[in-house]
């Protein structure tokens, strides 16, 4: 009995032990398939993540050896700080979204492996070759790729046609020029009768990032702000210093508010009518599209001695410390979201623009222009854009540039001293990667 | 011998009150294991989290910035000339320093004056009790954003008040003049609810027959207060302004929400800046020799106020 017993439970064990083998076996299988951690950072409203989920999950359906797990991990900001401190502890994610400027900080800290690695086939190369080059200029330095264009935007002028009618102005025509924009600026300047301002004509935010939307002007105005290698600034040129009293002068002449404008409530003041003109990125034009209640333009940049705009926004980058396999169905999966179809159901979605022409060749995107040209503008000002500023130690060069603008927007330096003085800050920042 | 205080009671001032002479009965093997044991929990924590930091992070300000295939080598104190010719560091601190002088004062006074109105018996006490400590309970950053709001210029609810004075406009957070008076404005706004509480907790644990005596004597309600009331509140201003302190150095959540640390530093405060060295420029070598000087600047007022304060308050 006591052994019949025994036996009993040692043939229920056995048959435990098989059932649990025959159990991992497709678990084992399932571990076997590679998994790529990526951090993605929420950086515009809407349903985002619900998007981002989304395509993880059909890049598995297609491929079911490789698991996408998108990982959310706040601001651009936050997204690095968490992508770096994993890097140095060991166990970074495989694949992340971060900004396109941070792309030498990423190669200083021997964090990315260049995309170059993965392309192999004709296919690889064509596809490669199919982003527009404006946004390749921040994704190569030293002869190689580090970064893969995904979510991309440019500088853009957004116009209330409206306040343009009640001036007198054409509400179609909105200002192609430097001095254009002034005029058109004085004219939808309005006062109430204490002769307080109620409706600015123009403004470009210089909160937090005042460099970017000055590159505009500075690139209109002929220069280059950084070089190719990033090790070298132009802050205290003489066109920079130039592209700066413009912008000086507008709040002189009374059209742009005084002071810092904030960034963040930029579209706001445009949805309240306190300014006719803004600046901002392409990335709004879903949120102004739903907030404006009147009839708004989009237009290029104006033109000083050209137009110009820089390009902004995230890449994918590759993690140095993955395994060759995980870095390979990284790439696969960047490369699948990338394609034409994706891109311009993407950009129709954020308001981002769209990473290749062939995207904007696919019926969806040509549909969607049709009805909503304004969604078109952002690519036919792509020629005309340059780079994101972007050098080594970038947030530091960066942010002695932000310094000097504010100094000299606030009155407490003169332009040409504030420039000299980043300047020489940037050359201090800078000498090592010489 | 207070050996265990109750737990609200923060670290610091336990510490105080153990510290000068205390004797415990040596050897008693089994009781001596018991008494390590009962420690050792909190003893690990200390050393994982506050200590071990504290050393290493003194190690790594004598160190470069470990970077890519780089890694850190001995640079002795260059770290901290570094710092003696970084304006931005002398900007924060001078910021820092104006932050904590208003702030401080300001809060406790407004904390104070709130915690005397609440304790008296009016209509609708609770409601205020709650109104006041609102502030605190509120997350940081929903609160910045709400301030944001006020101080926008133009149609903020701040320009709106001005303007139907018909007051000039004003750019509060866009002016170098004024973005660290608003960054502070906020500050002392927050704590001040939260410093009502520990008055107001004081306040109640008076003796109810101090005011009986005072009102036959005839006392009027300044002399009671400045002669009854504010002396036995001592030990609680004292604890107040060891935490506004802390707070003062510790503010960082607000100035990234409203203002960056612009226009150009003007509302720089040293942890801000740590902040920036450290995660924004990745500069760990001398975001440590920043850390090294916040924490000796917070252990030396510390200290100043157990040592020199201390003494001049009246425990009960």
């Amino acid at each position: 009995m006591k052994t019949l017993k025994r036996k009993a439970f040692l043939q229920t064990l056995a048959g435990a032990a098989a059932l649990a083998l025959a159990g991992t076996a497709p678990l084992a299988h399932a571990q076997a398939a590679t998994e790529i951690s990526f951090y993605y950072p929420v950086a515009v409203g809407g349903p985002i993540t619900k998007l981002i989920d989304a395509y993880a999950a059909d890049f598995t359906k297609e491929n079911p050896s490789i698991k996408v797990t998108p990982i959310y991990a706040g601001s651009y900001q936050d997204t690095i700080v968490k992508a770096l401190t994993a890097h140095k502890a060991g166990n970074p994610p495989v694949t992340s979204v971060l900004l396109s400027t941070d792309m030498f900080t990423l190669i200083d800290e021997d964090a990315i492996v260049p995309i170059d690695n993965f392309v192999k086939t004709a296919d690889d190369r064509a596809w490669l070759a199919s982003f527009y080059p404006a946004f390749m200029l921040n994704s190569q330095t030293g002869g190689k790729t580090w970064g893969i264009p995904f979510q991309r935007s440019t500088v853009v002028l957004y116009w209330n046609k409206d306040a343009f009618k009640a001036a007198g102005l054409d509400p179609n025509r909105p200002p192609s020029t430097w001095a254009e924009m002034r005029d058109m600026a004085a004219k939808l300047t309005l006062k109430d009768a204490g002769g307080k301002v109620t409706q600015w004509g123009v403004q470009i935010p210089s909160s937090g990032f005042p460099y970017w939307l000055f590159q505009g002007l500075a690139i209109q105005n002929g220069v280059t702000l950084a070089n190719d290698a990033g090790n070298a600034v132009k802050f205290d040129d003489p066109g920079t210093v130039e592209a700066v009293q413009y912008w000086i002068d507008l709040v002189k002449a009374g059209v742009h508010p005084p002071g810092i404008v904030e960034w963040g409530t930029t579209p706001k003041d445009f949805f309240e009518r306190k300014v006719a003109m803004m600046w901002t990125t392409t990335g709004n034009l879903t949120n102004v599209r739903a907030n404006a209640k009147f009839d708004f333009g989009v237009a290029m940049l104006p033109a000083g001695k050209r137009r110009g705009s820089p390009t902004g926004g995230g890449n994918f980058y590759i993690s140095k410390k993955a395994t060759p396999a995980q870095q390979e169905a990284a790439f696969r999966f960047a490369k699948w979201i990338t394609q034409p179809e994706r891109a311009a159901r993407w950009s129709i979605d954020t308001g981002y623009v769209a990473v290749s022409a062939a995207a904007y060749d696919t019926a969806a995107l040509k549909r969607y222009g049709a009805e909503f040209p304004p969604a078109l503008v952002a690519r036919d000002q792509l020629p005309h854009a340059l780079a994101e500023f972007s050098t080594h130690d970038n947030q530091r060069v960066t942010k002695a540039l932000n310094d000097g603008l504010q100094a000299a927007l606030l009155g407490t330096k003169t332009p040409a001293q504030a420039l000299r003085d980043a300047q020489a800050e940037a050359n201090r920042l800078l000498r090592g990667y010489r | 011998m207070p050996v265990l205080q109750p737990a609200a009671v923060s670290l610091g001032v336990e510490a105080a009150a153990v510290s000068p002479g205390s004797h415990l009965p040596r050897g008693a093997g089994p009781a001596a294991a018991h008494a390590w044991l009962m420690l050792l929990p909190a003893f690990v924590l200390l050393v994982a989290f506050t200590h071990y930091p504290a050393v290493a992070t003194l190690i790594d300000s004598f160190h470069s910035t470990p970077k890519g295939n780089r890694p850190a080598v001995w640079v002795g104190l260059e770290n901290y000339q570094v710092m003696l010719e970084d304006p931005v560091f002398w900007k924060a601190l001078r910021n820092n320093a104006w932050f904590a002088i208003v702030t401080i004062p300001a809060s406790i006074a407004l904390a104070l004056l709130m915690a005397l109105w609440v304790n008296e018996r009016i209509a609708g006490r609770a409601f205020l009790r709650m109104a006041y400590f609102t502030p605190t309970v509120l997350p940081m950053v929903a609160v910045a954003n709400i301030w944001l709001f006020f101080y926008t210029p133009q149609y903020g609810l701040l320009e709106q008040v001005r303007g139907a004075f018909g007051l000039p406009a004003q750019n509060w957070l866009g002016d170098q003049a004024t973005a660290l008076g608003a960054v502070t404005a906020v500050a002392v706004w927050k704590e001040a609810g939260f410093f009502m509480i520990f008055y107001l907790a004081a306040l109640q644990s008076l003796n109810p027959s101090l005011r009986e005596a005072a009102a036959i004597e005839g006392a009027s309600r300044w002399t009671f207060f400045w002669r009854v009331q504010w002396p036995l509140l001592m030990p609680t201003t004292l604890f107040v302004m060891v935490n506004a302190v802390i707070n003062a150095v510790r503010m960082v959540d607000h100035v990234v929400v409203l203002t960056r640390g612009g226009p150009d530093n003007a509302s720089t405060l040293l942890l801000y800046h740590l902040y920036e060295v450290g995660f924004k420029f990745w500069d760990t070598g001398y975001a440590a020799a920043l850390t090294v000087v916040l924490l000796a600047l917070l252990a030396a007022t510390a200290l100043f106020q157990f040592f020199v304060l201390d003494r001049k308050v009246h425990y009960k």
